[in-house]
């Protein structure tokens, strides 16, 4: 067939399309086989690997704790001027009294006082403590209501008067069936409670969510939290005729405490809270809270460099406190030390391994793999038998006589264990990408150097080397990764002044449990590793990587 | 040309013996003189030491036996990159991260020759080999037969005496191949070089050199000028080994120092010039070239012996006709004939009388 062209003078295939679209028609077909053959992998990685690092980068300055938690208090504190020296008014109180209580009744205020002791020291017992004490404040309210009317301390009253009715008729059907593996009906608030009773309502529907998830339980079983009666006197204080949105015996009931309330022997929030902890008379704390209530902060990657955020604004740590930077630096350094560590005993045994004869050759690989046959810890633990005080190296040197029995070298819990346990373990990965460039280098190019009149050393050097380069770049960029993230090893013989970033990430995952400040770390691990590929890749250029062939 | 003793060759191969293992002999008893100015091929099968020679002679190699002399001197001591012999491996060896200068300029900087110095003898180097405009380039973005130019280049440079080339143009197609040993030729002649030479291919080496040395098995087996070679072979494995060749197996019925009279093991008698015979009753392989033989009878003499031969097939080679035939039993009898106006075709099923004068028809070893 000759080719044919269409109107507009492309070319068209046998089917009577472009040749163009056909051939995009074809080639998709097979783009969607191969996506289909790594799609389980694609999903592998996207889930354990992506996603976690999506997660890490989001929780180092993910910080909606505090404004979750306190949603009053962060919305009554936005007047307050953190640099008036002067203690914010009793509506601040007040909003964090039914935070606080409704954050104690969930077990959530230890949660945040150990998110703003990051910050401040000392929150955290003392949000612990007040959490305790904000019952009693609601208990004034609710012997006032009761003595006024029993039936205030009666849940199905207070389910009743809030709940909507349709929620309610379902809420008994449940209860009857007696079914229990299915939670209650979600619950709803009734048309008009939510505009005559706003506070009373919100708390009362954030209790019957709470008690639904939790425990699986109705509202009308439980009793009534006592922060409801500080709720209660708040709204009908505000609004005397909240009872007309009612009706039956909740409107009566409403009435006469509405009547009665004025004469309630109301509570004074902020001597409450200064009571239960000096704390709250101080500007400094109402200062850290205001500070950190946005949902998203930088704090955890300034704590990371060393930093703080004040509610004067950025400033470095105590000098006391300042730990990150030195150990990001002494990270770098002992992974540098490392990297060139590998390369330098590594060098020599590809060379070997790619010029012996094929027998010996394979004897000496497996010798370099054995390690990895054996496990990290175990291998980690042979150098602490080698190299400790009373270990093999210090009793022979002491034997020899170079070495007084009483002053031993120190080998192992510095700098030093560090980096000789790690330039072992980490040797094969230096060593088999050099050994798979070194073996493509044919000996061909050593005898052509020769008998161009260079010695061994100039062939070698202007020769082989640099033909062999792109398995050092290979080798060092993967030891490096490896070291600058490694954490074992260093734990085991790092001692104080031989642990890496990792060891203090590690640490704050596991003991502090201060992720945030966890990812940050990580956070910048990660970028400063990116930044080295890309100065590598500028210097050296990453088509100057081979892993072989 | 060609150099008789060994005191005043060039390059001299003394009684050398080669093994690797210990066990088998690579090379056996070799001994060679090379003149100075004189193009040497070892030409020989894959596997018949032909590499193994020229490794002992540039250094990377040592003889387990003998000794090898360069001008006179054994330089079985001295180390390869003292030795200043060129050398033109077969993959080029042609350094890849550098450039095509970078790789001339090489030998002349570990020589310490200035830098003007040098770049005036790589720019003419260059230009030797026609490559002139190249310089810059990696040896990467060069076509094989430029890359084999370099390499030739790489190996003159340094104005060395003697060059030694492993089938340097293997790996090039068969019309650049022919090309550049051409070429070859022409700038060793010219520099007045002395070049040993190694290939497979008897063309390039009846083409190139002065002399010839046929290996076989870790032996030389013959060691001539090419002419000779071909037409006067001194064994069945360099007549076979070196262009066509028909033999025909026989035990010798009379022999004088002339003339051999065989008779074939189909009954028939021809006469052959005795080579490798000497008595009555030896077995012996007859060889004859295949563009000597004649069908014609009036251009052959008239007491020649015919041998009857039955066509199995033409081939129309353009300048050739190329005719098997069966004869004394065996039908892989091959006759060459010219393309000329008054040139019979035969066909397939003819019979016909076969013969040659008696001088091309060569008793060898059986
Ligand atoms: N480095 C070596 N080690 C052991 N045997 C070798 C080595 N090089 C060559 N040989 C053997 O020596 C013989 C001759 O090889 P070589 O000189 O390369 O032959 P050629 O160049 O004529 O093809 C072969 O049988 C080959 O297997
Ligand atoms: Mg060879």
């Amino acid at each position: 067939m000759s080719d044919t062209t269409d109107a507009a003078g492309r070319i068209i295939s046998a089917d009577g399309r472009p040749l163009k679209s056909s051939l995009n028609r074809a080639l998709r077909r097979e783009k969607l086989r191969a996506l289909a053959l790594i799609a389980p992998l694609l999903i592998f990685v996207l889930i354990t690997f992506i996603a976690p690092i999506a997660d890490m980068l989001f929780r180092s300055v993910e910080n909606d704790i505090v404004s979750n938690t306190m949603p009053r208090t962060v919305a009554s504190l936005r007047d307050w001027d953190s640099t008036s020296g002067e203690v914010p008014g009793a509506g601040v109180f007040e909003s964090a009294y039914f935070d606080l209580a409704v954050a104690a009744q969930k077990k959530l205020h230890s949660q945040l006082g150990t998110r703003l002791n990051y910050e401040l020291t000392g929150m955290s017992s003392m949000f612990r403590r007040t959490g305790r004490r904000m019952d009693d404040v609601g208990e004034v309210y609710m012997d006032q209501f009761a003595a006024l009317d029993q039936a205030w301390e009666s849940p199905e009253v207070w389910a009743a008067m809030i709940g909507d009715a349709d929620w309610l008729a379902s809420e008994k059907a449940w209860a009857k069936a007696q079914n229990p593996g299915t939670p209650p009906p979600a619950f709803e608030v009734k048309e008009g409670a939510q505009a005559a009773l706003p506070l009373t309502a919100a708390l009362y529907k954030d209790f019957a969510a709470y008690l639904r998830l939790n425990d699986g339980d109705s509202p009308t079983q439980e009793e009534p939290w006592p922060v409801f009666y500080a709720a209660l006197y708040t709204d009908l204080i505000n609004r005397p005729d909240a009872a007309t949105a009612f009706s039956g015996a909740d409107a009566q009931r409403l009435q006469t405490s509405a009547a009665a309330v004025t004469n309630f022997e109301a509570v004074d929030y902020k001597a409450a809270f200064v009571k239960a902890d000096d704390g709250w008379g101080q500007v400094n704390t109402w200062a850290t809270i205001k500070a950190f209530s946005p949902k998203y902060t930088p704090g955890y990657f300034l704590n990371a460099v060393d930093m703080q955020k004040t509610p004067q604004g950025i400033s470095a740590q105590p000098e006391s406190q300042q730990i990150y930077i030195l150990l990001f630096k002494r990270t770098l350094f002992l992974s540098l030390t490392i990297m060139f560590s590998c390369i330098a005993l590594g060098y020599p045994v590809a060379w070997l391994l790619a010029n012996l004869p094929a027998r010996s050759a394979n004897l000496l690989l497996i010798l370099v793999l054995l390690p990895f046959w054996t496990s990290l810890l175990v291998r980690t633990s042979a150098w602490k038998v080698l190299l400790q005080q009373q270990g093999v190296i210090n009793d022979t040197l002491v034997w020899i006589g170079l070495v007084n029995d009483t002053d031993r070298l120190v080998l192992i819990n510095n700098q030093f264990g560090t980096i000789v346990a790690m330039t072992h373990i980490l040797l094969p990965f230096m060593i088999l990408p050099l050994y798979s460039v070194m073996k493509t280098i044919p000996p061909s190019y050593l005898r052509a150097a020769k008998s161009l009149g260079a010695t061994n050393w100039t062939a070698f050097w202007r020769v082989y080397f640099p033909q062999s380069v792109p398995g050092i770049g290979a080798g060092s960029i993967l030891v490096f990764i490896l070291s600058i993230g490694y954490y074992i090893t260093p734990e085991l013989v790092g001692g104080t002044t031989g642990t890496f970033i990792s060891n203090r990430i590690a640490y704050h995952i596991s003991s502090s449990l201060n992720w945030g400040l966890a990812a940050a770390l990580g956070t910048i691990l990660l970028v400063v590793v990116l930044a080295l590929y890309w100065a590598y890749d500028r210097i050296v250029g990453i088509d100057n990587v081979k892993l072989g062939g | 040309m060609g150099a008789n003793g060994t005191n005043e060759a060039f390059v001299a191969f003394d009684r050398v013996q080669k093994s690797y293992d210990g066990e088998t002999l690579v090379v056996k008893d070799l001994n060679l003189a090379i003149a100075k100015g004189e193009f040497l091929t070892m030409l020989g099968p894959s596997g018949s030491g032909k590499t193994t020679c020229l490794m002992m002679l540039a250094g990377f190699e040592t003889a387990t036996n003998g000794e090898i002399l360069l001008d006179g001197k054994p330089i079985n001591s001295v180390p390869p990159h003292k030795r200043g012999i060129g050398m033109v491996f077969q993959n080029y060896a042609l350094f890849p991260h550098m450039t095509v200068a970078e790789n001339l300029s090489f030998p002349l900087e570990v020589r310490k020759i200035g830098k003007s110095d040098r770049e005036a003898k790589v720019k003419r180097a260059l230009e030797m080999v026609q490559m002139g405009d190249f310089g810059g380039r990696r040896p990467a973005q060069l076509s094989g037969g430029q890359q084999q130019r370099v390499a030739l280049a790489r190996a003159l440079v340094f104005e060395p005496e003697l060059v030694l080339m492993d089938e340097p143009l293997g790996a090039l197609d068969k019309q650049l191949r022919e090309h550049m040993q051409f070429e070859i030729k022409h700038i060793a002649d010219s520099l007045g070089i002395t070049v040993v030479y190694v290939t497979h291919d008897q063309t390039e080496a009846l083409t190139m050199s002065d002399r010839v040395a046929v290996f076989e098995d870790g032996r030389i087996q013959q060691l001539a000028p090419p002419d000779q070679l071909y037409e006067a072979p001194e064994n069945s494995f360099v007549a076979q080994f070196i262009g066509e060749n028909n033999s025909l197996e026989g035990v010798v019925e009379q022999i004088n120092n002339k003339v051999a009279v065989v008779r074939l093991d189909s009954g028939d008698l021809i006469d052959t010039i005795p080579v490798n015979v000497s008595q009555v009753g030896e077995r012996t392989r007859v060889s004859i070239r295949p563009e000597r033989v004649e069908f014609i009878k009036d251009r052959l003499s008239p007491d020649a012996h015919t041998l009857k031969a039955e066509v199995l097939e033409f081939v129309y080679m353009g300048d050739i006709f190329r005719t098997r035939l069966r004869v004394a039993g065996k039908d892989d009898f091959i006759i060459k004939s010219r393309n000329a106006p008054d040139q019979v075709r035969l066909k397939p099923g003819q019979t016909i009388e076969i013969g040659w004068m008696p001088e091309d028809c060569r008793a060898l070893d059986a």
